[in-house]
């Protein structure tokens, strides 16, 4: 089993942050997990994005070029990466900022409303939880409780006022997938 | 009990020195290496040691030359073209017999080149790279955990052989973030430094330098050089050899491309095939005669590096004519995908089973 996962997004969305919770998580699942960021001038201009290994198996290079798995947060994100994911994989978007957009017919279309779900619990901050949690509600690539667990371990202390925030919108984020999963049956 | 962490490659680099005793540090900021100074600049203060930024990569590892000098132990970092600014001294450290551990994270090259990783500067490293006839103690870690231990390491083999050693790294290891245990540092027996410039009340002066006039005295120096160059033959070599026995064709990598290759031969073993993987992790002094014994007509050698071929020659050495040795590379900061390297290996394994 292999997720090869990109993360994308503007600078200050946490986009760096999700990633690493995601791979931290996997750790805790004594999994294979690497973890990359752009970087350097490639990060000046306001996108940042990361990628995502996580492998039953020796990683060999931290490099995703084609992911399985797309999670965007801005537009300008979603065009740049949107033709490097594989056919058939799961695109997953903040659909409170990205709509209108021109998406690809031959992959899974998943849109959360991430910042609106992020705002109803006061802190639009954590839409990047409520992405984390969409992601793994919808493949199971990693547990829940892993994820509360990397959280906390990860959360400096100058943050930990935002702790809470971020368990209810990991919380928020997961119900969102599971009411959708139950109305489509 | 000891945890698994989480950290990116460059900052691992930098916990190791500061836990194998590093008390001072002198760089000048170059991607994709910033996290060793930037973290260095909080955790050396914590530890005690001084941090500087220096103005330039030359003042940077003549810093190191002073303390080292002085008998701290002493480190410095950088990406390849600030490496390239370094040389003269590390020829000045080498000639004047002082530790000192130099991180290169290697860049796309030649010239400012470009910020990915790379290992276009193979023969830089181990080949002398400066003037005059020298060597570095070189290791090329392949992933976070060598990171860790084999910078620990360099400090104590700077330390025995009195000699700069360098981790030879890349762009890809310095960024990524991977698992990796904090193995205690465990300094070993090394004999006192007496030659350092620590004040000398109660002794004769101490004299440290490269400059050598008398007649014959440099070839002396050399001839000492040389004699500790052929002990770091002897028995510094270190490598990784998975599944050769048996092999028709031999993966021949070190760093970041051998973990790539890794992967793809993995997939091929797994599907049955008879491949070996071979990784020198001291690329001076070279595994030279693990692979001559290695090599014979039956048997070819594949060595893919992210370069147009440097470690190349070296292996073709050490063979020494009795394996074929091909080669598979990328230039420019172009990282291989283990996708590319086995659809290479399938093409070579099937011409090789038409001979």
């Amino acid at each position: 089993m292999k997720y090869q996962i990109m993360i994308a997004g503007f600078g200050g969305q946490g986009i760096l942050f999700l990633g690493k919770l995601l791979a931290y998580s996997g750790m805790l699942e004594n999994r294979e997990v690497t973890w990359f960021p752009s970087y350097g001038a490639e990060v000046r201009g306001g996108t940042a994005n990361c990628t995502v290994i996580i492998s039953d198996d020796l990683i060999g290079s931290p490099i995703v070029r084609n992911p399985e798995v797309l999670v965007v947060m801005n537009e300008a994100s979603l065009n740049k990466f949107q033709p490097r994911l594989r056919k058939g994989g799961l695109l997953l978007f903040d659909s409170s900022l990205i709509n209108g957009a021109e998406l690809r017919d031959d992959v899974r279309m998943l849109g959360v409303p991430a910042s609106e779900i992020a705002a109803s619990i006061g802190n639009t901050k954590c839409a990047n939880m409520v992405m984390l949690s969409a992601l793994f509600a919808e493949t199971g690539m990693i547990k829940e409780e892993s994820a509360i667990h990397a959280l906390e371990e990860l959360t400096p202390q100058r943050r930990r006022k935002a702790l809470d925030a971020n368990k209810a919108a990991i919380t928020k984020g997961r119900k969102y997938i599971e009411d959708k999963k139950s109305k489509n049956i | 009990m000891n945890k698994k962490l989480f950290m990116r490659g460059n900052e691992v680099i930098a916990e190791a020195a500061i836990q194998a005793g590093c008390r001072f540090y002198a760089g000048y900021p170059i991607t994709p290496q910033n996290e060793i100074p930037e973290y260095m600049s909080w955790r050396m203060e914590e530890a005690g040691g001084v941090f500087i930024q220096a103005e330039s990569e030359l003042a940077a590892i003549n810093m190191v030359y002073g303390a080292s000098a002085a008998g701290a132990r002493a480190m410095t970092s950088s990406s390849s073209p600030g490496i390239s600014l370094m040389q003269e001294t590390v020829s000045y450290l080498c000639g004047a017999e002082l530790p000192a551990v130099i991180v290169n994270m290697q860049r796309g090259g030649p010239g400012l080149g470009n910020i990915s990783g790379s290992q276009s500067d193979y023969f830089q490293a181990v080949k002398g790279g400066g003037h005059g006839d020298y060597k570095l103690l070189v290791y090329a870690p392949y992933n976070l955990q060598e990171l860790w231990n084999l910078t620990m390491l360099a400090f104590d083999k700077a330390d025995e052989y009195r000699n700069p050693v360098m981790i030879l790294g890349d762009g890809v290891l310095g960024q990524m973030m991977e698992p990796f245990y904090q193995m205690p540092y465990i300094k070993p027996a090394l004999p006192e430094k007496t030659w350092a410039l620590s004040g000398c009340r109660d002794r004769e002066p101490n004299v440290i330098k490269s400059l050598y006039m008398g007649e014959g005295e440099l070839e002396f120096r050399n001839s000492i050089l040389q004699e500790k160059f052929r002990k770091m033959k002897e028995q510094e070599v270190r490598f990784e050899a998975v599944g050769v026995e048996d092999a028709k064709l031999i993966v021949v990598a070190f760093g970041i491309a051998a973990r790539i290759a890794l992967s793809a031969v993995n997939r091929l073993r797994r599907e049955g095939v008879k491949i070996g993987f071979f990784r020198p992790i001291t690329l001076f002094p070279f595994p030279a005669n693990e692979l001559l014994s290695l090599a014979g007509s039956a048997r070819r050698f594949v060595t893919i590096e992210l370069n147009a071929g440097q470690m190349l020659e070296d292996v073709r050495l050490a063979v020494n004519g009795k394996s074929d040795v091909l080669f598979y590379g990328r230039t420019g900061g172009m990282i291989i995908t283990p996708e590319e390297i086995y659809e290479d290996l399938q093409r070579l394994r099937v011409s090789n089973s038409g001979q």
